[in-house]
């Protein structure tokens, strides 16, 4: 899985990561170098090892939002069960919403997380081209959001911490999810959490979009990983609104301020979880164990709520969320 | 002020939805494209006498064919709208707030009231789709968190008037945000046990459609509305085929069960005082069921 360890033509760049590709693709030809004959490369191969290391760092100390969306959609990135295979010690998935379907594109179960018992839900998309259709693109159904409703209500029976993990370009827009009410399902679910009488704990671990994310996104605390988006419509989508024109998407980026930074800035999450250097899918294993850590403390400290503390607190930090003004017609 | 405020017949009405409501003699119907004079309309409740079509119309119109005598109270005035984000597309946000507030004499999505239907008091909070695709944004969100609180602490049904294109962009994560911060409201609205009624309008889709209007007690929408998760457009993109005939509306979402019944707006006054009625009626259980309610 690390990229240092494969060859240039099997990795993934990003447009933006072309130099570090130019780089990548010069330590090839020295490696090349070094096995055709017994000339000694070591010396030059770290040089470069350095120089890539520190382009990496460059590009990726200052990305733009629309660089991060892209980042957040790196298809070497880390997925919900991925985190959860690296992060807890036993987990046994849970299917089925119980009165339609198992929704793959929403997965979740218990799970041992350093000694408790937690439930944990994601979105799931799919790590190869077969995957990712039988995923469905992690863009769930009613059923998914069903599934998770159930899952938490389990949870909350058995006194359970609720983790939840982000994902999504958006709810399914088909045909079937309007039939089978995707509008109630998210709505439901918003209402069913807002009650719940344990601790739930957000991160958006990849895509943040609209209704999709927000189905599984009500929470005591909510986090974003550092190089993933928030937003109540794709930057695609909103080009394609506002600037009536697919070709806007950089500006449409910037303009919905939908970057982890931003998000904490307006008091809309409460942290923001670093990736390693190059973003998660270069070091998933750093990522996931940075998750796990975060986790423990924040769910060690909601420990300390009672229900109906926890309860009240999740309400009241959603009412406070919007900017109006108070004040008379001018 | 009086409790209630008297509202002459016309003078909300007539600034207030320049766009949708009909004005002059005539009118021209967008449906069945019949022409009709202009008080007939008006007195068939805004709806097209020749095909019953429903005309788009405000939140005042509503207050004044639902409240008794046409009397009632705007609340939550002074809330005005925001541009937190500094957001420009082709135009900025700033400068669509004031063209709109000019255009259409309202200065955001919602309106809320409070009044009678047959004595029983009620809060409506209504939805202008004029003002920008009735598009929900913090304003929206306040103004039904602080009509909720306001039927909590008086004990007073909840009726919210659903017309809307979804979330306002121009107020990205904010206006994803009044999804949750209306549901966490109406969850203890719930827990109060105050009843809460939705009627979904032309056209009612995406946040909107995911948070309150499918949260009713009782949902209910008028016929041949426009009702989803998803735009019509989106879905036939994705699934690159034509939508069946009558996808979407009303009827097929009371067919597919996430409607408790479809309401003609003449029948909607009488319909509200039934319900009023029904959920007022002093139940015979009162002592067990109020005992395990939670105290708020
Ligand atoms: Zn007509």
């Amino acid at each position: 899985m690390k990229q240092v360890a494969q060859k240039v033509n099997a990795m993934v760049f990003l447009e933006f990561e072309e130099p570090l590709k130019n780089l990548y693709n010069q330590l090839d030809k020295i490696k090349d170098v070094a096995s055709a004959g017994d000339v000694d490369v070591s010396i030059m191969e770290r040089e470069l090892m350095q120089k890539i290391k520190d382009k990496r760092k460059e590009i990726y100390s200052s990305l733009t939002g629309w660089q991060k969306v892209q980042v957040s959609r790196h298809p070497e990135r880390p997925y919900t069960l991925y985190y959860i295979e690296q992060m807890c010690n036993k987990f046994i998935e849970l299917h089925g919403d119980r009165y339609f379907a198992d929704d793959k594109a929403i997965v979740g179960g218990i799970a041992d997380l350093d000694g408790e018992t937690v439930m944990i839900i994601g979105h799931q998309k799919g790590v190869n081209i077969k995957m990712r259709q039988y995923r469905n693109f992690g863009m769930a159904n009613p059923e998914g959001y069903r599934k998770a409703l159930r899952l938490m209500k389990t949870a909350e029976r058995f006194g359970f911490p609720i983790v939840t993990l982000i994902d999504t370009p958006g709810a399914f827009p088909g045909l079937e999810a309007e039939e089978r009410g995707q509008a109630e399902a998210i709505a439901r679910n918003l209402i069913e959490m807002a009650q719940l009488k344990v601790p739930i704990v957000c991160v958006v671990i990849g895509e943040g979009a609209s209704g999709g994310a927000i189905g599984i996104g009500l929470g005591d605390r909510v986090y974003m990983l550092e190089n993933t988006w928030y937003s109540v419509i794709s930057p695609e989508s909103c080009s394609s609104i506002l600037w009536r024109s697919w070709d806007y998407k950089e500006q449409a980026a910037e303009a919905l301020k939908l970057t982890a930074d931003d998000m904490y800035e307006f008091g809309l999450i409460d942290g923001i979880i670093k990736e390693p250097v190059g973003g998660a899918h270069s070091a998933p294993e750093v990522m996931a164990r940075a998750l796990r850590r975060h986790l423990k403390k924040v769910l060690t400290e909601l420990t300390q709520f009672s229900a109906e503390q926890l309860v009240q607190q999740r309400i009241e930090k959603y009412v406070n969320m919007g900017e109006f003004n108070v004040g008379t017609v001018r | 002020m009086g409790w209630f405020k008297r509202l002459k017949e016309g003078i909300q009405t007539s600034t207030v939805n320049k766009r949708e409501t009909p004005e002059g003699v005539w009118y021209n119907c967008k449906r069945c494209k019949e022409t009709s004079r202009v008080k007939t309309v008006k007195d068939n409740f805004y709806k097209c006498p020749k095909c019953n079509y429903h005309i788009r119309i405000g939140s005042h119109d509503y207050f004044s064919l639902l409240f008794d005598v046409e009397e009632y109270t705007e609340l939550f005035t002074d809330i005005m709208p925001k541009d937190a984000l500094n957001f420009t597309d082709l135009k900025s946000y700033k400068e669509r707030l004031e063209i709109t507030q000019k255009q259409v004499g309202l200065t955001d999505a919602m309106a809320v009231a409070e009044g009678t239907i047959e004595n029983r008091p009620i809060i409506i909070a209504a939805m202008d789709f004029a003002f920008i695709g009735g598009s929900m944004g913090s304003v929206v969100g306040e103004k039904i968190a602080r009509a909720i609180d306001r039927c909590i602490e008086k004990r007073i049904p909840l009726l919210i008037i659903s017309k809307s294109g979804g979330a306002r962009m121009m107020e990205a994560a904010f206006s994803l945000m009044q999804m949750a911060k209306t549901a966490v409201k109406l969850s203890q609205l719930a827990k109060a046990g105050i009843p809460y009624f939705s009627l979904l309008t032309d056209p009612t889709t995406g946040g909107v459609t995911a948070s309150y209007a499918m949260l009713g007690d009782i949902n209910m929408a008028e016929p041949e509305s426009l009702i989803g998760f998803a735009g019509p457009r989106v879905i036939k993109e994705t699934i690159k085929k034509d939508l069946p005939e009558g996808f979407q509306t009303s009827e097929f979402l009371l067919e597919h069960g996430f409607l408790d019944f479809v309401v003609d707006r003449k029948d909607l006054r009488d319909r509200l005082a039934d319900l009023l009625f029904l959920f007022n009626q002093k139940s015979i259980l009162t002592n067990k069921v109020l005992s395990t309610k939670t105290k708020l």
